[in-house]
């Protein structure tokens, strides 16, 4: 009664469709040149992990991770932090212009990123956070941020009001509340907007790519001068993105289970 | 749940108010400010008024018509992926298995597209798709279909689409996996009690439930795929020719491309404006949705 | 309207060679008479949902049979049963109206339009919805919507059985006498088997010519209110039923003498061969007991507090350790904490094993 006629096969097709491409990216990354450019074989006849070595050894490549590392947990750790309060604020209190705030932080969530190109080029340059993780964790706030408070309020209206009543009685101050009491009841809301955040910022290029230049050049960036004079190096690009991918499909092993359990407990 | 009044809570909302003010309110009114200017260069600026705009919105003008043809590619876009993503989302969500640890699996691998950087979706559909090295464009052009996203307009367009319809398909099939998993079991049994078919449940009773996740679902994706700018550009670059330059690869080849300031300016803000338009609907439409209406009393 | 059987019917999340005291619901066999209208009164965990949805068919048993007036229908689906059953929420359709609602399960068996408006306007005359039937169902009150999922039950005109599964839980309290009155009206105008799970003993005894009451996925006593009143034939039973619950207390019993700390009580019956490792206990009803003044041969208890409840005075005891309720005769009042509790023998029972013991 829940599901349809043929459920299996059509499960099992679309999944099929989904990684074949992803395969066919790491079964270029353990190629070597010649045989991806030679023949077109299903796996590795001549399988190599050159490519793989050339990312972990070489500076200019693994630099690329660590920088998008950088930004993206710089991102994470702002937009939490702040979000936190407002997302109490948002829960706990009505007050003059809230609906129009939330609107407007929602509408931020929504902007074009490619309206920001310019102006944060401009502006970063201007106060010299250019090419600069700085520059792109501030930059990705305008998406996070309202996700974060999004994501938050919804946890945060959950807790009973009683419960800060409680603890103000008490003789909690509020820092001391929110630290102590407050955290620990919404810590699977933090994970989930923490989660949120790091997986947009991480996949997020225009903004990445815009504001960077030599110094902190992210992972994409660097993706892109994959052509020397023998031609494009196939494989190495293809490496470079299955180590992209690598992240996104651990979080999501270790957390399949709440995702799993989250879905079972209706909470849309 | 009541909630105080309390006009201090602007305390507390004051740092995400900064930091979202600074990324957003001051660039854009340097977008404003250029938009309304005119430049030859060393940084001396002529005021123009609404010119920039004018030419913007004159299908004439240069600007205008590259304006209003990426804006009909948007549109035909966004359309397009919409009508395939929407039931397709739906469809396999559907298909979710029921329990146990498949569900896990499939969870996993539906969503593993969404967290891959976007210009390795790029790249990823730009090598399968090619005749030489991708699996796709091989089986395609030995199957005898002539396939080429580089050169042949259809081709690109199509490939794009494939590309979102693989990209993004999985958020509305998880989003409406989590309204159908909401539906309390008595629903199901007080169907089968009424003899309801297979297809009348679906109508009845899995639809109506699931209809605020997908107005969730449609208007993010209709956003997000307005705003679309990494994957198509790494595969396609705007091309053949303009064939797949949307407005946001038009912007960005104005601003930063050719630094058309001014040009760049205005439409930024008139493409700022339509989503805003947008987004705006999608608010009241939700707020609304989510009020209940007084419920009446029966045999009254 | 079916005679409904169970033989032997068990059911176990375990499988059925798990031990027999993990079953959900332990083997059973009864009858439910056409036409009657039962109760299945117990505790949250007791088994009652079990034994309900096995009956409509939502779980198939491990072990046993259903029959519906004789024929076996144990493997039969929920729709092949024509049972109706109304649940602990609302459940309706949300984009039809109060009467495509109702018409929906006639709609699905192929009944021909004019014979659909017929039922449909019956019902709704019979539960006072006709003028709703053009409204959108969803925008009627709980009350009004629980009336249309029975509505839904009752307009197919083979309805077996109606089952209800604690179908006033979202009712509000001032609404909820209404829709029992109802029910109860209904039974008697349609003469249908009814089957009514609850937890609260005013819904069971109100609604029901027979309660049964589990306990611990058992059935452990099947009765009229007042058979279940008068003579509980378990102590939880006893306890379950009434406000306050039947006092239960240990004691040594022979013959036609009840002993408790040293103190006899008479019994009307004589019991002589109880179980010797049994536990034996008795068990009397707190309207059958009085507290006087204390006195050598009556059993002495303390005195916690004395609840009014306007006709009638319960004096909340303890006899040692044990918990104890008893009536204040009208005009009198203690004179210390100590009091004596004097017993009407003949509403003394007693209990080997929480099991009731007919005496001679």
């Amino acid at each position: 009664m829940h599901s349809i006629p043929g459920r299996r096969l059509i499960m099992s097709l679309f999944l099929v469709f989904l990684l074949l491409p992803i395969y066919w990216l790491v079964n270029m990354s353990f190629k070597t040149n010649t045989e991806i450019v030679s023949s077109m074989t299903l796996w590795p006849h001549q399988p190599t992990i050159a490519n793989y070595k050339i990312i972990f050894t070489d500076e200019s490549w693994y630099s690329g991770y660590i920088n998008s590392l950088k930004y993206v947990i710089i991102n994470t750790v702002i937009s939490i932090s702040v979000a936190l309060p407002a997302a109490y604020a948002f829960a706990r209190y009505r007050f003059l212009g809230d609906k129009h705030l939330f609107f407007w932080l929602l509408s931020n969530r929504m902007a074009p990123a490619a309206v920001y190109a310019l102006p944060f080029f401009n502006l970063y340059s201007a106060i010299g956070l250019f090419d600069t993780p700085w520059a792109v964790a501030l930059a990705h706030c305008i998406f996070n941020v309202p996700l974060a408070v999004w994501i938050l309020e919804g946890f945060v209206s959950s807790v009973p009001r009683e419960i800060d009543e409680t603890a103000f009685l008490d003789g909690y101050s509020f820092p001391r509340f929110f630290i102590k009491i407050l955290v620990p009841l919404i810590a699977s809301g933090i994970g989930v907007a923490a989660f949120f955040c790091f997986m947009f910022s991480w996949v997020e290029l225009l903004l990445a790519r815009t504001l960077t230049a030599t110094e902190a050049k992210p992972i994409s960036a660097i993706m892109t001068r994959t052509v020397s004079a023998a031609g494009m190096d196939w494989g190495l690009l293809a490496a470079a993105g299955v180590l992209t991918i690598i992240p996104g499909a651990l979080v999501i092993w270790f957390v399949r289970n709440y995702i799993a359990r989250g879905f079972a407990l209706g909470r849309v | 749940m009541d909630k105080t009044i309390n006009n201090k809570a602007w305390f507390l909302v004051l740092p995400v108010f900064l930091v979202v003010a600074f990324s957003a309110i001051l660039p854009l009114m340097t977008v404003v400010n250029y938009s309304m200017q005119d430049t030859f260069g060393n940084n001396q600026f002529f005021w123009n008024g609404v010119g920039w705009f004018k030419e913007l919105l004159d299908p004439s003008s240069d600007l205008g018509s590259r304006f209003f043809a990426s804006l009909w590619r948007n549109l035909f876009f966004s359309g397009v992926i919409l009508a395939i993503e929407v039931p397709l989302g739906i469809v396999v969500a559907l298909a979710m298995p029921r329990d146990g640890w498949r569900v896990a699996f499939c969870l996993v691998t539906l969503a593993l597209p969404l967290l891959i950087p976007w210009n390795v979706v790029g790249t990823i559909w730009q090598i399968f798709g090619r005749p030489d090295i991708g699996l796709f464009g091989y089986v395609l052009n030995n199957a005898g279909i002539d396939y080429n996203y580089v050169s042949n307009e259809f081709d690109a367009w199509f490939t794009v689409i494939l590309m979102d319809v693989w990209h993004w398909t999985s958020l509305v099939a998880l989003l409406c996996y989590a309204g159908l998993k909401s539906i309390p079991d008595a629903y199901y049994q007080a169907a089968q009690i009424d003899g309801a078919s297979r297809w009348a449940v679906f109508t009845a009773i899995q639809l109506p439930k699931m209809h605020r996740v997908l107005l969730i679902a449609v208007l993010l994706r209709f956003m997000d795929s307005f705003m679309i700018y990494t994957e198509p550009f790494v595969v396609t670059g705007g091309g053949p020719g303009n064939s797949t330059t949307f407005i946001s690869i038009e912007l960005v080849k104005i601003a930063l491309g050719q630094f058309d300031l001014g040009k760049a300016a205005a439409l930024s803000l008139v493409y700022n404006l339509i989503i805003l338009i947008v987004c705006w609907l999608f608010y009241t439409v939700m707020t609304n949705a989510g009020a209940e209406r007084r419920p009446v009393q029966g045999g009254a | 309207m079916a005679r409904i059987d169970l033989v032997d019917l068990a059911q176990s999340y375990n499988g059925n060679d798990a031990d027999i005291e993990s079953f959900a619901l332990k083997p059973v066999t009864m009858t439910w008479r056409q036409g009657g209208a039962y109760a299945l009164l117990g505790p949250s965990g007791c088994g009652k949902t079990t034994l309900l949805n096995l009956i409509s068919g939502i779980l198939t048993p491990t072990r046993g049979q259903i029959l519906f007036d004789g024929t076996d229908i144990t493997q039969a689906s929920t729709r092949e049963r024509n049972i109706a059953q109304v649940f602990q929420f609302p459940v309706i359709y949300d984009t039809m109206t109060v009467g495509q609602n109702l018409a929906f399960p006639l709609k699905n068996r192929g009944v021909p339009k004019a014979e659909i408006d017929k039922r449909v306007a019956e019902i709704a005359r019979l539960l006072d919805l006709t003028p709703d039937l053009n409204r959108k169902a969803t925008r009627l009150t709980a009350d009004a919507k629980q009336k249309i999922s029975l509505g839904r039950g009752l307009v197919r005109s083979d309805v077996a059985a109606v089952l209800f599964d604690e179908p006033l839980t979202v009712i509000d309290p001032e609404l909820k006498w209404q829709l029992r009155s109802k029910l109860k009206a209904l039974h008697r105008e349609l003469d249908l088997t009814m089957i009514y799970v609850t937890h609260d003993q005013t819904e069971a005894l109100t609604f029901a010519d027979t309660v049964v009451v589990m306990h611990d996925g058992r059935v452990v006593q099947s009765g009229t209110p007042a058979e279940l009143f008068d003579k509980p034939a378990h102590t939880f039973v006893g306890y379950f039923i009434g406000s306050p619950g039947m006092n239960i207390i240990a004691a040594e019993v022979s013959g036609r003498e009840a002993r408790i700390d040293g103190r006899t009580i008479a019994l009307t019956r004589g019991y002589q061969a109880l179980p010797s490792n049994a536990k034996i206990e008795i068990g009397v009803r707190p309207e059958f007991v009085d507290i006087t003044e204390p006195a050598p041969d009556l059993l002495s208890a303390n005195i916690e507090r004395i609840d009014d409840l306007g006709r009638v005075r319960f004096a909340r005891v303890k006899v040692g350790d044990v918990k104890f309720a008893a009536r204040v005769p009208a005009g009198f009042a203690p004179s210390g904490t100590q009091v004596g509790l004097k017993f009407q023998p003949s509403h003394v029972h007693v209990y080997a094993d929480s099991r009731l013991v007919e005496g001679a």
